[in-house]
Protein backbone atom coordinates (compact mmCIF):
# COMPACT_ATOMS: atom_id res chain seq x y z
CA UNK A 1 0.00 0.00 0.00
CA UNK A 2 2.82 2.35 0.93
CA UNK A 3 4.48 1.66 -2.38
CA UNK A 4 1.26 2.39 -4.24
CA UNK A 5 0.91 5.70 -2.45
CA UNK A 6 4.50 6.57 -3.16
CA UNK A 7 3.89 6.14 -6.86
CA UNK A 8 0.62 8.05 -6.67
CA UNK A 9 2.23 11.00 -4.94
CA UNK A 10 4.49 11.66 -7.88
CA UNK A 11 3.36 14.41 -10.10
CA UNK A 12 3.50 13.22 -13.68
CA UNK A 13 2.91 16.03 -16.15
CA UNK A 14 0.98 15.08 -19.25
CA UNK A 15 3.03 14.54 -22.37
CA UNK A 16 2.68 13.12 -25.86
CA UNK A 17 5.39 10.68 -26.75
CA UNK A 18 5.98 10.23 -30.43
CA UNK A 19 7.62 6.84 -30.34
CA UNK A 20 9.57 4.33 -28.35
CA UNK A 21 13.04 2.90 -28.50
CA UNK A 22 15.23 0.29 -26.89
CA UNK A 23 18.02 1.60 -24.67
CA UNK A 24 19.85 -1.59 -23.69
CA UNK A 25 19.75 -5.37 -23.45
CA UNK A 26 20.71 -7.85 -20.75
CA UNK A 27 20.89 -11.62 -20.59
CA UNK A 28 21.33 -14.47 -18.16
CA UNK A 29 22.10 -18.16 -18.56
CA UNK A 30 22.34 -20.72 -15.78
CA UNK A 31 25.81 -22.18 -15.05
CA UNK A 32 25.12 -25.83 -15.80
CA UNK A 33 26.14 -26.81 -19.34
CA UNK A 34 24.54 -29.87 -20.91
CA UNK A 35 26.35 -31.16 -24.00
CA UNK A 36 25.01 -33.36 -26.76
CA UNK A 37 27.22 -36.17 -25.48
CA UNK A 38 25.56 -35.82 -22.06
CA UNK A 39 22.17 -36.35 -23.72
CA UNK A 40 23.46 -39.24 -25.83
CA UNK A 41 24.26 -41.09 -22.63
CA UNK A 42 20.58 -40.96 -21.72
CA UNK A 43 18.63 -41.22 -24.98
CA UNK A 44 19.34 -42.72 -28.38
CA UNK A 45 20.88 -39.71 -30.14
CA UNK A 46 24.33 -38.38 -30.98
CA UNK A 47 26.27 -35.17 -31.29
CA UNK A 48 26.48 -35.23 -35.09
CA UNK A 49 22.74 -35.77 -35.51
CA UNK A 50 21.81 -32.96 -33.11
CA UNK A 51 24.27 -30.52 -34.68
CA UNK A 52 23.06 -31.26 -38.22
CA UNK A 53 19.31 -31.30 -37.51
CA UNK A 54 18.99 -28.65 -34.81
CA UNK A 55 22.31 -26.80 -34.75
CA UNK A 56 22.78 -27.00 -30.99
CA UNK A 57 26.19 -27.88 -29.54
CA UNK A 58 25.37 -27.29 -25.90
CA UNK A 59 22.67 -25.73 -23.79
CA UNK A 60 22.23 -24.39 -20.24
CA UNK A 61 19.96 -25.86 -17.61
CA UNK A 62 18.80 -24.14 -14.42
CA UNK A 63 19.32 -25.79 -11.06
CA UNK A 64 16.40 -27.25 -9.09
CA UNK A 65 16.18 -24.14 -6.89
CA UNK A 66 16.55 -21.64 -9.72
CA UNK A 67 13.19 -20.24 -10.83
CA UNK A 68 11.93 -18.31 -13.83
CA UNK A 69 11.66 -15.29 -11.52
CA UNK A 70 15.30 -15.65 -10.42
CA UNK A 71 16.49 -15.68 -14.01
CA UNK A 72 14.16 -12.85 -15.04
CA UNK A 73 15.50 -10.73 -12.19
CA UNK A 74 19.16 -11.17 -13.15
CA UNK A 75 18.57 -10.47 -16.85
CA UNK A 76 16.36 -7.48 -16.02
CA UNK A 77 18.98 -6.10 -13.64
CA UNK A 78 21.67 -6.33 -16.30
CA UNK A 79 19.56 -4.55 -18.90
CA UNK A 80 18.69 -1.85 -16.37
CA UNK A 81 22.36 -1.34 -15.45
CA UNK A 82 23.34 -1.14 -19.13
CA UNK A 83 20.58 1.39 -19.87
CA UNK A 84 21.87 4.00 -17.45
CA UNK A 85 18.38 4.35 -15.96
CA UNK A 86 17.68 3.77 -12.28
CA UNK A 87 14.92 1.52 -10.89
CA UNK A 88 12.96 4.66 -10.05
CA UNK A 89 12.74 5.53 -13.75
CA UNK A 90 10.88 2.32 -14.64
CA UNK A 91 7.09 2.32 -14.42
CA UNK A 92 6.14 -0.78 -16.41
CA UNK A 93 7.51 -4.33 -16.24
CA UNK A 94 6.29 -7.08 -18.58
CA UNK A 95 7.60 -10.64 -18.54
CA UNK A 96 7.00 -13.02 -21.41
CA UNK A 97 7.00 -16.61 -20.19
CA UNK A 98 5.23 -19.88 -20.88
CA UNK A 99 7.05 -22.15 -18.45
CA UNK A 100 6.22 -21.12 -14.89
CA UNK A 101 5.00 -24.01 -12.74
CA UNK A 102 3.00 -21.71 -10.48
CA UNK A 103 0.55 -19.27 -12.09
CA UNK A 104 0.69 -16.67 -9.32
CA UNK A 105 2.06 -14.28 -8.28
CA UNK A 106 3.27 -12.97 -11.62
CA UNK A 107 6.97 -13.16 -12.39
CA UNK A 108 6.89 -9.49 -13.40
CA UNK A 109 5.64 -8.10 -10.08
CA UNK A 110 8.11 -10.12 -7.99
CA UNK A 111 11.10 -9.52 -10.26
CA UNK A 112 10.34 -5.78 -10.33
CA UNK A 113 10.19 -5.66 -6.57
CA UNK A 114 13.50 -7.50 -6.25
CA UNK A 115 15.09 -4.98 -8.62
CA UNK A 116 13.90 -2.10 -6.44
CA UNK A 117 11.37 -0.89 -8.98
CA UNK A 118 8.62 0.68 -6.91
CA UNK A 119 5.00 -0.09 -7.82
CA UNK A 120 5.31 -0.41 -11.59
CA UNK A 121 2.55 -1.74 -13.77
CA UNK A 122 3.54 -5.40 -13.91
CA UNK A 123 2.17 -8.43 -15.71
CA UNK A 124 3.18 -11.67 -17.41
CA UNK A 125 2.30 -12.50 -20.99
CA UNK A 126 2.19 -15.89 -22.69
CA UNK A 127 2.72 -16.12 -26.42
CA UNK A 128 5.22 -18.98 -26.00
CA UNK A 129 8.30 -18.59 -28.21
CA UNK A 130 6.85 -15.44 -29.79
CA UNK A 131 6.42 -13.95 -26.30
CA UNK A 132 9.24 -11.42 -26.30
CA UNK A 133 8.13 -9.85 -29.58
CA UNK A 134 4.53 -9.72 -28.32
CA UNK A 135 5.67 -8.13 -25.05
CA UNK A 136 7.86 -5.62 -26.86
CA UNK A 137 4.91 -4.64 -29.06
CA UNK A 138 2.52 -4.29 -26.10
CA UNK A 139 5.05 -2.26 -24.14
CA UNK A 140 5.95 -0.06 -27.10
CA UNK A 141 2.27 0.74 -27.61
CA UNK A 142 1.86 1.53 -23.90
CA UNK A 143 4.81 3.90 -24.07
CA UNK A 144 3.51 5.63 -27.20
CA UNK A 145 0.08 5.98 -25.63
CA UNK A 146 1.60 7.72 -22.63
CA UNK A 147 0.66 4.91 -20.22
CA UNK A 148 4.29 4.54 -19.11
CA UNK A 149 7.62 6.31 -19.66
CA UNK A 150 10.25 3.62 -19.30
CA UNK A 151 9.68 -0.09 -19.29
CA UNK A 152 11.52 -3.30 -18.65
CA UNK A 153 10.62 -6.15 -21.00
CA UNK A 154 11.87 -9.61 -20.07
CA UNK A 155 11.66 -13.05 -21.64
CA UNK A 156 12.40 -15.76 -19.07
CA UNK A 157 11.96 -19.51 -19.29
CA UNK A 158 12.72 -22.68 -17.43
CA UNK A 159 11.70 -25.00 -20.26
CA UNK A 160 13.40 -27.95 -18.60
CA UNK A 161 10.61 -28.00 -16.00
CA UNK A 162 8.37 -29.15 -18.87
CA UNK A 163 10.73 -31.62 -20.52
CA UNK A 164 10.61 -35.37 -20.70
CA UNK A 165 14.33 -36.21 -20.58
CA UNK A 166 13.56 -39.53 -22.25
CA UNK A 167 11.88 -37.90 -25.27
CA UNK A 168 14.75 -37.48 -27.71
CA UNK A 169 12.72 -35.27 -30.04
CA UNK A 170 12.37 -32.52 -27.43
CA UNK A 171 15.04 -32.95 -24.72
CA UNK A 172 17.77 -32.08 -27.23
CA UNK A 173 16.12 -28.76 -28.12
CA UNK A 174 14.85 -26.84 -25.12
CA UNK A 175 16.85 -25.01 -22.46
CA UNK A 176 16.69 -22.34 -19.75
CA UNK A 177 17.61 -18.66 -19.62
CA UNK A 178 16.39 -15.07 -19.64
CA UNK A 179 16.88 -11.92 -21.68
CA UNK A 180 15.68 -8.38 -21.20
CA UNK A 181 15.44 -4.95 -22.79
CA UNK A 182 14.89 -1.50 -21.34
CA UNK A 183 12.48 0.46 -23.52
CA UNK A 184 11.82 4.19 -23.31
CA UNK A 185 9.21 6.51 -24.73
CA UNK A 186 10.64 9.04 -27.13
CA UNK A 187 9.10 12.19 -25.72
CA UNK A 188 7.66 15.07 -27.62
CA UNK A 189 10.39 17.48 -28.63
CA UNK A 190 12.93 14.86 -29.70
CA UNK A 191 13.17 15.24 -33.46
CA UNK A 192 11.65 12.32 -35.31
CA UNK A 193 14.78 11.92 -37.39
CA UNK A 194 17.04 11.54 -34.37
CA UNK A 195 18.55 8.15 -33.75
CA UNK A 196 18.77 9.12 -30.10
CA UNK A 197 21.71 10.10 -27.96
CA UNK A 198 23.50 6.82 -28.64
CA UNK A 199 22.79 6.68 -32.36
CA UNK A 200 25.47 7.23 -34.95
CA UNK A 201 24.18 9.12 -37.95
CA UNK A 202 27.01 7.95 -40.17
CA UNK A 203 26.35 4.28 -39.61
CA UNK A 204 22.85 4.32 -41.06
CA UNK A 205 22.29 2.45 -44.29
CA UNK A 206 21.87 4.89 -47.19
CA UNK A 207 18.31 3.75 -47.91
CA UNK A 208 17.09 4.97 -44.52
CA UNK A 209 18.53 8.47 -44.41
CA UNK A 210 17.51 10.13 -41.19
CA UNK A 211 14.57 7.82 -40.62
CA UNK A 212 14.02 6.91 -37.01
CA UNK A 213 12.14 3.66 -36.48
CA UNK A 214 12.58 3.10 -32.76
CA UNK A 215 10.27 0.15 -32.42
CA UNK A 216 8.38 -0.43 -35.64
CA UNK A 217 4.80 -1.67 -36.00
CA UNK A 218 4.44 -5.33 -35.06
CA UNK A 219 3.14 -7.93 -37.49
CA UNK A 220 1.59 -10.63 -35.38
CA UNK A 221 -0.84 -13.47 -35.66
CA UNK A 222 -1.73 -16.97 -34.61
CA UNK A 223 -3.01 -20.31 -35.85
CA UNK A 224 -4.87 -21.92 -32.99
CA UNK A 225 -6.19 -24.62 -35.30
CA UNK A 226 -2.63 -25.98 -35.26
CA UNK A 227 -2.32 -25.64 -31.47
CA UNK A 228 -1.59 -29.33 -31.09
CA UNK A 229 1.68 -29.02 -33.00
CA UNK A 230 3.46 -27.86 -29.82
CA UNK A 231 1.68 -28.50 -26.55
CA UNK A 232 1.58 -29.62 -22.93
CA UNK A 233 -1.57 -31.63 -22.30
CA UNK A 234 -1.56 -32.02 -18.53
CA UNK A 235 -0.19 -30.36 -15.40
CA UNK A 236 2.34 -33.10 -14.92
CA UNK A 237 3.00 -33.56 -18.62
CA UNK A 238 5.82 -32.52 -20.89
CA UNK A 239 6.16 -30.56 -24.12
CA UNK A 240 5.35 -32.59 -27.20
CA UNK A 241 6.06 -31.34 -30.67
CA UNK A 242 5.34 -32.30 -34.27
CA UNK A 243 8.85 -31.35 -35.35
CA UNK A 244 8.34 -31.71 -39.07
CA UNK A 245 5.04 -29.84 -39.05
CA UNK A 246 6.48 -26.99 -37.01
CA UNK A 247 9.51 -26.85 -39.30
CA UNK A 248 7.28 -26.55 -42.35
CA UNK A 249 5.20 -23.81 -40.73
CA UNK A 250 8.12 -21.82 -39.32
CA UNK A 251 10.20 -21.87 -42.51
CA UNK A 252 7.18 -20.46 -44.37
CA UNK A 253 6.93 -17.37 -42.15
CA UNK A 254 9.19 -15.16 -44.27
CA UNK A 255 6.21 -13.11 -45.56
CA UNK A 256 5.63 -12.01 -41.94
CA UNK A 257 9.23 -10.76 -41.78
CA UNK A 258 8.86 -8.96 -45.09
CA UNK A 259 5.68 -7.30 -43.91
CA UNK A 260 7.38 -6.11 -40.71
CA UNK A 261 10.12 -4.51 -42.83
CA UNK A 262 7.54 -2.94 -45.11
CA UNK A 263 5.59 -1.48 -42.19
CA UNK A 264 8.82 0.00 -40.84
CA UNK A 265 9.53 1.51 -44.25
CA UNK A 266 12.71 -0.43 -45.00
CA UNK A 267 13.77 -3.37 -47.13
CA UNK A 268 15.46 -6.53 -45.78
CA UNK A 269 18.69 -5.33 -47.44
CA UNK A 270 18.75 -2.44 -44.95
CA UNK A 271 18.87 -4.75 -41.94
CA UNK A 272 22.19 -4.95 -40.15
CA UNK A 273 20.95 -7.79 -37.95
CA UNK A 274 18.22 -10.44 -38.04
CA UNK A 275 17.32 -12.00 -34.72
CA UNK A 276 14.73 -14.74 -35.20
CA UNK A 277 13.62 -16.95 -32.35
CA UNK A 278 16.40 -19.45 -31.73
CA UNK A 279 14.25 -22.52 -32.32
CA UNK A 280 16.41 -24.55 -34.67
CA UNK A 281 19.41 -23.40 -36.70
CA UNK A 282 17.90 -24.96 -39.80
CA UNK A 283 14.78 -22.80 -39.45
CA UNK A 284 16.95 -19.73 -38.87
CA UNK A 285 19.05 -20.46 -41.98
CA UNK A 286 15.99 -21.15 -44.12
CA UNK A 287 14.34 -17.86 -43.12
CA UNK A 288 17.58 -15.91 -43.64
CA UNK A 289 18.02 -17.45 -47.08
CA UNK A 290 14.47 -16.61 -48.11
CA UNK A 291 14.93 -13.03 -46.92
CA UNK A 292 18.33 -12.70 -48.57
CA UNK A 293 20.05 -11.74 -45.32
CA UNK A 294 23.75 -12.72 -45.21
CA UNK A 295 24.77 -15.24 -42.57
CA UNK A 296 27.01 -12.86 -40.60
CA UNK A 297 24.03 -10.62 -39.85
CA UNK A 298 21.93 -13.45 -38.46
CA UNK A 299 21.77 -14.45 -34.80
CA UNK A 300 22.98 -18.00 -34.14
CA UNK A 301 22.88 -17.97 -30.36
CA UNK A 302 21.08 -21.32 -30.38
CA UNK A 303 24.42 -23.10 -30.87
CA UNK A 304 25.35 -22.59 -27.22
CA UNK A 305 22.04 -21.54 -25.68
CA UNK A 306 19.55 -24.06 -27.05
CA UNK A 307 15.92 -23.10 -27.55
CA UNK A 308 14.96 -20.88 -24.62
CA UNK A 309 11.51 -19.96 -25.98
CA UNK A 310 10.60 -16.34 -25.18
CA UNK A 311 14.10 -15.68 -23.77
CA UNK A 312 15.91 -16.52 -26.99
CA UNK A 313 15.54 -13.23 -28.87
CA UNK A 314 16.67 -10.88 -26.06
CA UNK A 315 19.33 -13.38 -24.95
CA UNK A 316 20.76 -13.43 -28.47
CA UNK A 317 20.58 -9.63 -28.65
CA UNK A 318 22.41 -9.21 -25.35
CA UNK A 319 25.18 -11.55 -26.46
CA UNK A 320 25.50 -9.86 -29.86
CA UNK A 321 25.73 -6.50 -28.05
CA UNK A 322 28.52 -7.88 -25.83
CA UNK A 323 30.35 -9.17 -28.89
CA UNK A 324 30.06 -5.80 -30.62
CA UNK A 325 27.93 -7.30 -33.40
CA UNK A 326 25.14 -4.71 -33.12
CA UNK A 327 25.53 -1.47 -35.04
CA UNK A 328 24.00 1.33 -33.03
CA UNK A 329 21.31 3.39 -34.77
CA UNK A 330 20.69 0.85 -37.53
CA UNK A 331 17.61 -1.33 -38.13
CA UNK A 332 17.37 -4.95 -36.93
CA UNK A 333 14.51 -7.40 -37.42
CA UNK A 334 13.20 -9.41 -34.48
CA UNK A 335 10.91 -12.36 -35.04
CA UNK A 336 9.29 -14.87 -32.69
CA UNK A 337 7.25 -17.97 -33.51
CA UNK A 338 6.13 -21.05 -31.64
CA UNK A 339 3.37 -22.67 -29.66
CA UNK A 340 -0.12 -21.32 -30.20
CA UNK A 341 0.79 -21.39 -32.91
CA UNK A 342 1.73 -17.74 -32.69
CA UNK A 343 4.16 -15.37 -34.36
CA UNK A 344 5.26 -11.74 -34.19
CA UNK A 345 7.90 -9.64 -35.92
CA UNK A 346 9.03 -6.03 -35.73
CA UNK A 347 11.93 -3.86 -36.83
CA UNK A 348 13.82 -1.99 -34.12
CA UNK A 349 16.50 0.65 -34.15
CA UNK A 350 19.48 -0.88 -32.34
CA UNK A 351 20.60 0.94 -29.19
CA UNK B 1 3.86 -28.83 -67.77
CA UNK B 2 6.08 -31.66 -69.05
CA UNK B 3 8.00 -34.02 -66.79
CA UNK B 4 11.19 -32.45 -68.15
CA UNK B 5 10.01 -29.01 -67.06
CA UNK B 6 9.10 -30.32 -63.63
CA UNK B 7 12.51 -32.00 -63.35
CA UNK B 8 14.43 -28.85 -64.20
CA UNK B 9 12.26 -26.78 -61.84
CA UNK B 10 12.83 -29.32 -59.07
CA UNK B 11 16.58 -29.35 -59.75
CA UNK B 12 16.69 -25.57 -59.29
CA UNK B 13 14.88 -25.90 -55.97
CA UNK B 14 17.22 -28.65 -54.76
CA UNK B 15 20.24 -26.58 -55.71
CA UNK B 16 18.94 -23.53 -53.88
CA UNK B 17 17.90 -25.33 -50.72
CA UNK B 18 20.45 -28.11 -50.37
CA UNK B 19 23.37 -26.76 -52.39
CA UNK B 20 23.40 -29.79 -54.72
CA UNK B 21 24.36 -28.71 -58.28
CA UNK B 22 21.22 -28.84 -60.45
CA UNK B 23 22.82 -31.11 -63.07
CA UNK B 24 23.31 -33.81 -60.44
CA UNK B 25 19.57 -33.89 -59.74
CA UNK B 26 18.67 -36.67 -62.18
CA UNK B 27 15.55 -38.88 -62.07
CA UNK B 28 17.09 -42.06 -60.66
CA UNK B 29 18.81 -40.31 -57.72
CA UNK B 30 17.68 -41.03 -54.16
CA UNK B 31 17.41 -37.85 -52.10
CA UNK B 32 18.76 -39.42 -48.93
CA UNK B 33 21.32 -41.90 -50.27
CA UNK B 34 22.64 -40.14 -53.37
CA UNK B 35 22.07 -36.44 -52.79
CA UNK B 36 22.61 -36.46 -48.99
CA UNK B 37 19.37 -34.56 -48.37
CA UNK B 38 17.76 -35.10 -44.96
CA UNK B 39 14.11 -35.02 -43.89
CA UNK B 40 14.16 -31.31 -42.94
CA UNK B 41 15.53 -30.28 -46.33
CA UNK B 42 12.87 -32.49 -47.93
CA UNK B 43 10.22 -30.46 -46.09
CA UNK B 44 11.72 -27.26 -47.45
CA UNK B 45 11.88 -28.72 -50.94
CA UNK B 46 8.22 -29.76 -50.66
CA UNK B 47 7.17 -26.24 -49.66
CA UNK B 48 9.21 -24.69 -52.47
CA UNK B 49 7.76 -27.21 -54.93
CA UNK B 50 4.27 -26.27 -53.79
CA UNK B 51 5.05 -22.58 -54.43
CA UNK B 52 6.52 -23.35 -57.85
CA UNK B 53 4.12 -26.00 -59.19
CA UNK B 54 0.99 -25.38 -57.12
CA UNK B 55 0.88 -28.99 -55.92
CA UNK B 56 0.79 -29.64 -52.20
CA UNK B 57 3.08 -32.38 -50.91
CA UNK B 58 1.91 -33.19 -47.35
CA UNK B 59 4.40 -34.31 -44.67
CA UNK B 60 2.90 -37.80 -44.49
CA UNK B 61 3.44 -38.20 -48.26
CA UNK B 62 7.07 -37.12 -48.14
CA UNK B 63 8.54 -40.31 -46.72
CA UNK B 64 7.27 -42.24 -49.77
CA UNK B 65 8.95 -39.90 -52.23
CA UNK B 66 12.42 -41.40 -52.21
CA UNK B 67 13.80 -40.54 -55.64
CA UNK B 68 13.76 -37.45 -57.83
CA UNK B 69 11.48 -39.33 -60.25
CA UNK B 70 9.03 -40.02 -57.38
CA UNK B 71 8.61 -36.28 -56.81
CA UNK B 72 8.35 -35.56 -60.54
CA UNK B 73 5.60 -38.20 -60.82
CA UNK B 74 3.74 -36.85 -57.78
CA UNK B 75 3.83 -33.28 -59.08
CA UNK B 76 2.98 -34.37 -62.60
CA UNK B 77 -0.18 -36.14 -61.38
CA UNK B 78 -1.25 -33.07 -59.39
CA UNK B 79 -0.61 -30.37 -61.99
Amino acid sequence: MAATLRRGERSIPPYSPIGSRILAFGGYQPDQVVTNDDLARRVDTNDEWIRSRVGIESRRVAGPEESVTDMATVAGGKALAASGLSPADIDLVVVATCSTILPMPSVAAVAASRLGIIAPGAYDLNAACAGFCYALAAVSDSLKAGSARNALVIGAEKMTDWLDWDDRSTCIIFADGAGAAVVAAVPDGVPADSAGPRGDERSRPPSTPGRFIGIGPVVWGSAGDQGNKIQVTSRTGAITQDGQGVFRWATSLHPVALQACERAGISPADLTAFIPHQANLRIIEALARKLGIPRERVADDIVHAGNTSSASVPLALSRMAEQGRLESGTPALLMGFGAGLSYAAQVITLP
Amino acid sequence: MTDQEILSGLAEIVEEIAGVPADEVTPEKSFVDDLDIDSLSMVEIAVAAQDKFGVEIPDEQLKDLKTVQDVVNFVSKGV
